[in-house]
């Protein structure tokens, strides 16, 4: 029998048990390194409300205004807003 | 400066002890003033696989608290002289050790050691933080097995944005994939992992690759890293990683089964 076995083996393709783990891997790790480095859903609509806001008061145009959301040790995030003003912009 | 090597994984049992130990003798037999650190606070077990356990006196949190120097603390290795081991404590309180003190300990060692080897403890709470925050190097041992993988994966996270360098802006910690208890045949027969499935999910520089070897078991019982066994495969294997470590590129063994003769294939063996 361990002969039969032995040509019976080399033509079956099967599927190993280590390719299913690295595929699957590969889906889990994609995954939780994506929402790793994802912002937060809110972040979009919170960045234009906030534009909304400055432009009622200045001009600001969408290179000279940055916002980012770090993590911080443990719970402690940090919102962070740049915005560049130059005198002449100031409306009255 | 001294070079700051943390050993680490996420999942625990993986070898990072058997590693922390193999790399520190390692380097110190190659001339390099090392310092091995047992942050497993709680949990000690590097001075056994050191073999200096009924030699431990003070520990690591002593010297946070100031209740012993550095010097009354470090433990000289019996074999050798480059090298101390600095214990961890094995009841005091986990939250002993801060980034402020730890810090100042660091920079005391690296006064006088040409290389700070870090043994994490398992799992992302504080104290596997505090073991790679100040880390310049990580040596990410892995298990060529599915949690194992994933768990060195959250630990590349870890690296990337918890530890000193991430926050400062420096230069990120260089990583360095351990593939350890490795077994050719089991991936030649698709039942494991293979060192390029691992590097292609990590995608981090390999370091090494340690076999399955019955001599890592006796090295830990006889309290000698494997590494001084240099007829095992093991040992063998952790000599190639302190080589590449010093920068020097040597060909990876030990990633192939041995051949089955064509006799004992087909009549089963």
């Amino acid at each position: 029998m361990a002969l039969l076995d032995y040509f019976l083996r080399k033509k079956e393709k099967q599927v190993t048990t280590a390719s299913k783990a690295k595929e699957r891997l590969q889906i889990i790790v994609a995954h939780e390194r994506n929402s790793r480095n994802k912002q937060p859903d809110y972040l979009p609509q919170l960045t234009e409300d906030i534009l909304k806001v400055l432009r009622k008061y200045i001009k600001v145009s969408d290179e000279s205004f940055s916002i980012n959301l770090d993590k911080k040790d443990g719970d402690l995030n940090v919102l962070e807003l740049n915005i560049e003003l130059h005198d002449e912009q100031k409306t009255g | 400066m001294a070079r700051i090597i943390v050993v680490t994984s996420g999942k625990g049992g993986v070898g990072k002890t058997t590693s922390s130990a193999a790399i520190g003798l390692g380097l110190a037999l190659k001339g390099h003033k090392v310092v091995l650190i047992d942050f497993d606070i709680g949990l000690r077990n590097l001075d056994l696989i050191m073999g200096c356990e009924r030699r431990v006196v003070y520990d690591f949190v002593n010297v946070i608290n100031g209740e012993a120097t550095l010097n009354q603390a470090l433990i000289k290795d019996k074999r050798v002289s480059s090298l101390s081991i600095l214990p961890a404590s094995q009841t005091r309180d986990k939250d002993a050790l801060n980034k402020e003190n730890v810090g100042k300990v660091l920079e005391e060692l690296g006064e006088s050691y040409d290389f700070i080897v870090c043994d994490s403890p398992a799992g992302i709470e504080a104290g596997a933080m505090m073991a790679l925050y100040y880390a310049d190097e990580a040596v990410v041992t892995t298990n060529p097995e599915v949690s194992s993988v994933r768990d060195s994966d959250r630990i590349l996270g870890m690296l990337a944005s918890r530890s000193r360098r991430a926050e400062l802006g420096l230069d990120p910690i260089k990583e360095h994939l351990l593939l350890t208890r490795y077994s050719p045949k089991r991936v030649e027969e698709g039942e494991m992992l293979s060192v390029e499935d691992v590097e292609d999910i990590l995608s981090i520089p390999l370091l090494g690759v340690i076999p399955e070897s019955q001599a890592v078991l006796k090295a830990s019982n006889a309290g000698e890293p494997v590494i001084l066994d240099t007829e095992s495969d093991a040992g063998k294997a952790y000599q190639d990683v302190i080589d590449r470590l010093l920068g020097e590129t040597v060909d990876f063994r030990f990633l192939v089964a041995e051949k089955k003769g064509i006799f004992s294939r087909m009549f089963g063996g």
